[in-house]
């Protein structure tokens, strides 16, 4: 079950000679991206395009009274002027609800707001110009008359009976509620030695992905078709939903998706300002340009996390956990966002809360609020962090109060590695989990008593250092349960294409995509590997929804553990074709023979018998040559999707290091460790970049990024110097380790490995910085820790 | 973000400069460096109708060294000053203080007279000038006049620069044997402005401080001389009580103000913590202080 991340161990139908499985080898495409020949939409220009800039609200919440565009309209270069409503004949609006999601509710959402904006940066109208700068100066004098209206922004008066509801006939302004009891909570805490509580509080924070949202559409009048060239995770999910809104068959729509600076998350939704662009061509009858400018990003982008959680502990003296409880609620703007909805998040922290522990009884309420302020949504490791962050807090609570360790109350709660399957109190089902080994790894990683003995030592000399832990439990893999169920039309399996060309090099084609995390690049390992090729004589295809099989695309750490295994199918069946066609060749037993470094070879000898170059010469060019009756297939197409478990669950445990200058509330992170088990490791390199990564993009708010509104509603530190995301001078050496406990329901047994990083990052600084601060009894549960709640906490001033 | 219209023009001499200054007035914005003003263009935070671009009178560009004064031309970029040996030499606070400065892309670019002129009250520099006593150096329609730094900063980006005046370069008087210094700021993330910064420039003799300049900035919207709090400490052996004075005078010292990072109080707090370590720091011992650097 467990084994190094380079040798795979044992012997499986991975150990194929010249195997890429477990190496890594440099990604494909990393010359062309290095050399700047990479190509983003925003590189790209059509004849005849224009550029869209959208005249935004200024307010939170504000009623249209009209738009003077008279000015705009007479300005050289001004190709156009459109509102909401002139809009609205192009393009259907959309509502962002799930059925499986029972009670969740949204409102009619336009691709322009139509009279009324309900947060500030919501469009409401659009200007298209022939160059950006024109349009920019056109929206200057775009007159929009506004009534403003009273802003709901607080999300703990959200729900109050006088606060003004934002959808009037939605009757209230809960979007979701959830609820759950498990086991016997009452009788486990009035038995356990000691409960403790404690409120959490989640500062809302965005992506902020190098490359921001772009779209460039091209709605072709002659053809009847709409080309999108878009920064998308989802293609196949963009070209449903752009036909469905734009009363168009889906194959009157392609969807381009060519190099992309960084997603997660952020680039899987549908955002009105995109759904406009693509509008905006069709209405217009040539090709319109949209890429949202920083400013925009902040206020567009989607937000994730806003959650406030009490969470609730039930300990016995030997450490037992007896039960958790939980009432979360969070704020997701103005609308559920389409078509993924603004509910999963919260949902998430409902299933997730208490995952990695043995404790049966668990009680849990999650509220999702509207309030005026940018959109909600999946942003990496959804709900994660702050299960994680509440759970992995409460843990440490509970050990204070009976006084253990913090290893030791884990490691006297965690599943047993040996329990599997399990499931838990929230019906979660875990196939093949590694909480001990894992734990047992890192702690050995960062000499755990060793560290405590210099945490002492140092507290003697007014130099105050924290430890903190944090074990978890982590969603990839997702099967339909996920969305399909609900009435999403979003692909839940993934297709891959591999064919062998005439000179005996591969095309291949994924429904997977790449945003800059090596999906290119595992895709080419496993098809080399599965084939017997040479990695670099495999073209790998990806992004294209009128060029590749139809599928997914990748988010929900899928890519690899799904459209992995359709590459791996696809690439065993062109094996088996190319057996076939070589054998006739050659009149042998194709069972005698294997693809080995683009030769066929008598199997388990290296004798070779003939090139892939040359069979495909004669099956291509010379057929004539072979026996009647023969037909080569060198093209197969492979399709994949989790049934047995509705997640490939993985774990893991991270550690934080940190100092607090109790003078001056500053923290200075020193080093981070991570063990995680992801199945089997596709590329080594990869998976601990995005471990890192990932670490890195929960470290951010665990201390730096927050979107800050004020009360009116206003977004107040919308730039780069102001919303601070995390430098590399700021972040500490982050060490990752590995179990491998492979998922048994592919053969490839690899699960996902993008969001294992974010998800405990902020609960092991949280953990230690009120470590390091336990001498002074103060708790901090709130993030961003900033110095100034850490110095006020300390009562410094 | 893309800026408004804008007229360009670029002049080769500052006689040239100071005329087309003179021409446009107020419509006119002088660019530099432009790693101040171009962001704010593109944000149309500023608009003006004409940038007169100085980055191509070469003889503002210069560091030098005579008669005991250092002189720096207007366009001397960070990197000049962090590279340079006799700012290391003659204005060692000046060449710590750079290293706070931003990040390696914005000091290759951006000049210290460009720095100044625009006096962002959160800037390391314009603090540094008052804690050395420097002298800023301005062309206008009647020729060159000095203005003292302490006269210079008036508020957020607020100088005595009339608008039709060129900030052409400054003077910093060589700094004296045995003379000490101390440099630190708060910033959330490493090159970003800070929360609360000081610099300091001092006489250090057996254990006792004399002529502190106690120069604090990002505290309030201009760089202040805390020079009640320095009084507390000259002249006194520093301990404790002494620090603990001068802690207590800085609140007559300095007007700090609210933002996103930091309240007025916690300003006063970080600011109170700056001194105690830069007294402890000006007593140590600076020999051993300066090859930790290194």
């Amino acid at each position: 079950m467990s084994g190094s991340a380079d040798t795979p161990s044992g012997l499986s139908a991975l150990d194929r000679p010249n195997s890429y499985i477990g190496r890594a080898v440099p990604r494909p495409n990393l010359t062309r991206l290095m050399q700047g020949r990479g190509q983003y939409v925003s590189d790209m220009t059509l004849p005849r395009m224009g550029h869209v800039v959208y005249v935004r609200s200024p307010y939170a919440h504000a009623r249209i009274l009209g738009i003077d565009s008279t000015d705009a309209k007479a300005m050289p270069g001004v190709i156009a002027v459109v509102t909401g409503a002139e809009l609205a004949q192009v393009c259907t609006p959309w509502v962002g609800v799930l059925s499986h999601l029972k009670g969740l509710k949204s409102a009619p959402q336009y691709p322009i707001a139509v009279d009324r904006a309900c947060w500030q940066g919501e469009a409401v109208a659009a200007v298209i110009a022939t160059s950006r700068a024109i349009a920019e100066d056109a929206a200057e004098q775009v007159i929009v008359d506004y009534e403003e209206l009273e802003p709901v922004t607080d999300m703990r008066t959200a729900l109050d009976p006088e606060t003004p509801v934002i959808h009037p006939d939605l009757g209230d302004n809960l979007a979701f509620e959830r609820k759950l009891d498990a086991g016997e909570v009452d009788r486990a805490f009035a038995e356990a030695d000691a409960v403790v509580d404690a409120e959490f509080v989640f500062g809302r924070h965005t992506g902020v992905t190098l490359e921001s949202r772009s779209v460039l559409a091209d709605w072709n009048a002659g053809e009847g078709r709409l080309t999108v060239y878009q920064g998308t995770q989802a293609p196949h999910m963009m070209q449903n939903i752009f036909a469905k809104h734009l009363s168009l068959e889906e194959a009157q729509v392609r969807v381009v998706c060519k190099d992309v600076g960084g997603s997660f998350g952020i680039k899987v939704h549908v955002y009105a300002d995109e759904m406009a662009t693509a509008a905006l061509s069709k209405l217009l009858r040539r090709p319109v340009k949209f890429v949202a400018d920083r400013i925009e990003s902040f206020a567009t982008d989607i937000h994730a996390r806003d959650h406030r959680c009490y969470g609730k502990i039930g300990v016995m003296k030997d450490g037992t956990i007896t039960a958790f409880e939980i009432d979360d609620l969070t704020g997701i703007g103005p609308y559920s966002m389409y078509p993924r909805t603004s509910a999963i998040e919260a949902n998430q922290v409902v299933n997730l809360v208490g995952g990695p522990y043995t404790a049966q009884n668990y009680r849990a309420r999650a509220r999702v609020v509207f309030q005026n302020k940018n959109v909600t949504c999946q942003y990496r490791a959804v709900g994660h962090p702050i299960a994680c962050s509440v759970t992995e807090g409460l843990v440490d609570l509970a050990a204070r109060a009976i006084g253990m360790d913090p290893a030791e109350i884990r490691r006297r709660n965690l599943i047993q590695d040996d329990a599997y399957p399990c499931g838990s109190p929230s019906g979660l089902k875990f196939e093949a989990l590694s909480h001990h080994a894992a734990l047992n790894k890192l702690l050995a990683m960062m000499n755990y008593d060793a560290l405590r003995v210099e945490q002492a030592e140092l507290r003697q000399r007014g130099i105050y250092r924290g430890i903190g832990l944090a074990s978890f439990i982590e969603v990839t893999n997702p099967s339909a349960a996920f969305y399909g169920v609900g009435g999403a039309r979003i692909s839940s399996q993934d297709g891959v294409t591999v064919r062998l060309d005439a000179t005996g090099s591969v095309t291949c084609q994924t429904s997977i995509t790449e945003q800059g995390q090596g999906s290119e690049a595992i895709t080419a390992q496993v098809v080399a590997t599965a084939i017997g090729v040479p990695m670099e004589r495999v073209r790998v295809i990806l992004g294209d929804t009128d060029n590749t099989p139809y599928g997914g695309g990748t988010w929900a750490s899928r890519a690899a553990g799904i459209g992995g295994e359709a590459a791996w199918q696809a690439g065993k069946a062109l094996r088996n074709n190319i057996l076939a066609a070589a054998a006739t060749i050659l009149q042998a037993d194709p069972a005698t023979l294997d693809v080995v470094d683009g030769v066929v070879v008598d199997k388990g000898t290296t004798r070779q018998r003939i090139g892939l170059d040359e069979m495909a010469r004669i099956t291509y060019f010379r057929p004539d040559t072979l026996p009647p009756g023969f037909q080569a297939e060198l093209m197969a197409t492979r399709h994949f999707v989790p049934r047995q478990y509705p997640f490939a669950f993985t774990n893991g445990v991270q550690a934080s290091w940190l100092e607090v200058d109790i003078e001056t509330g500053f923290v200075t992170l020193l080093k981070h460790w991570v063990v995680e088990d992801c199945g089997t490791i596709i590329n080594p390199q990869l998976v601990d970049e995005q471990i890192r990564g990932g670490v890195v993009q929960g470290l951010g708010p665990a201390l730096y990024e927050h979107c800050r509104y004020d009360e009116s509603g206003q977004l107040t530190n919308g730039n780069m110097a102001d919303y601070l995301v995390p430098m590399a001078a700021e972040m500490p050496d982050i060490e990752v380790g590995h179990v491998v406990s492979p998922t048994l329901e592919t053969e490839l047994g690899a699960k996902g490995a993008g969001e294992a990083g974010t998800a405990g990052a902020a609960a092991a600084v949280a953990n230690a910085v009120n470590d390091a601060l336990s001498p002074f009894d103060v708790l901090i549960t709130e993030i961003p820790l900033t110095p100034e709640l850490i110095l006020k906490e300390l009562k410094r001033f | 973000m893309k800026a408004s219209d804008f007229n360009y023009v670029c002049p080769s001499s500052v006689e040239e400069a100071t005329s087309l200054l003179a021409l446009h007035g107020d419509g006119a914005k002088v660019i530099a460096g432009g790693q101040s003003l171009v962001p704010a263009l593109n944000l149309r935070l500023l608009a003006p109708e004409i940038l007169i671009d100085i980055g191509r009178i070469g003889t503002l560009r210069y560091i030098s060294v005579a008669d005991g004064m250092v002189r720096i031309g207007a366009l001397a970029r960070h990197v000049d000053l962090l590279n340079s040996q006799e700012i290391a030499e003659h204005v060692p606070l000046l060449a710590e203080a750079i290293t706070y400065v931003a990040h390696p892309a914005i000091r290759n670019r951006g000049t210290i007279g460009g720095n100044l002129a625009h006096a962002d009250p959160a800037s390391e520099l314009p603090a540094c000038m008052m804690a050395l006593d420097a002298v800023m150096v301005i062309s206008g329609p009647s020729g060159e006049r000095r203005v003292a730094a302490s006269e210079f900063f008036l508020g957020i980006y607020e100088t005595a620069l009339a608008p039709d005046e060129l900030l052409i370069g400054l003077e910093i008087p060589v700094t004296a044997a045995g003379s000490r210094f101390y440099f630190h700021e708060f910033s959330r993330r490493n090159g970003d402005f800070a929360i609360a910064g000081l610099a300091a420039q001092a006489n250090v003799r057996d254990g006792t401080v004399e002529s502190l300049r106690l120069a604090y900035f990002a505290i309030g919207g201009r760089p202040t001389l805390a020079a009640h709090a320095a009084a507390k400490v000259a002249r006194q052996p520093i301990g404790p009580a002494v620090i603990a004075d001068a802690q207590s005078a800085l609140a007559e010292d300095l007007e700090p103000h609210d933002d996103q990072q930091a309240s007025s109080a916690m300003r006063l707090h970080l600011a109170k913590v700056l001194l105690e370590r830069c007294m402890s720091d000006l007593v140590q011992d600076q020999e051993m202080k300066r090859k930790a650097l290194q």
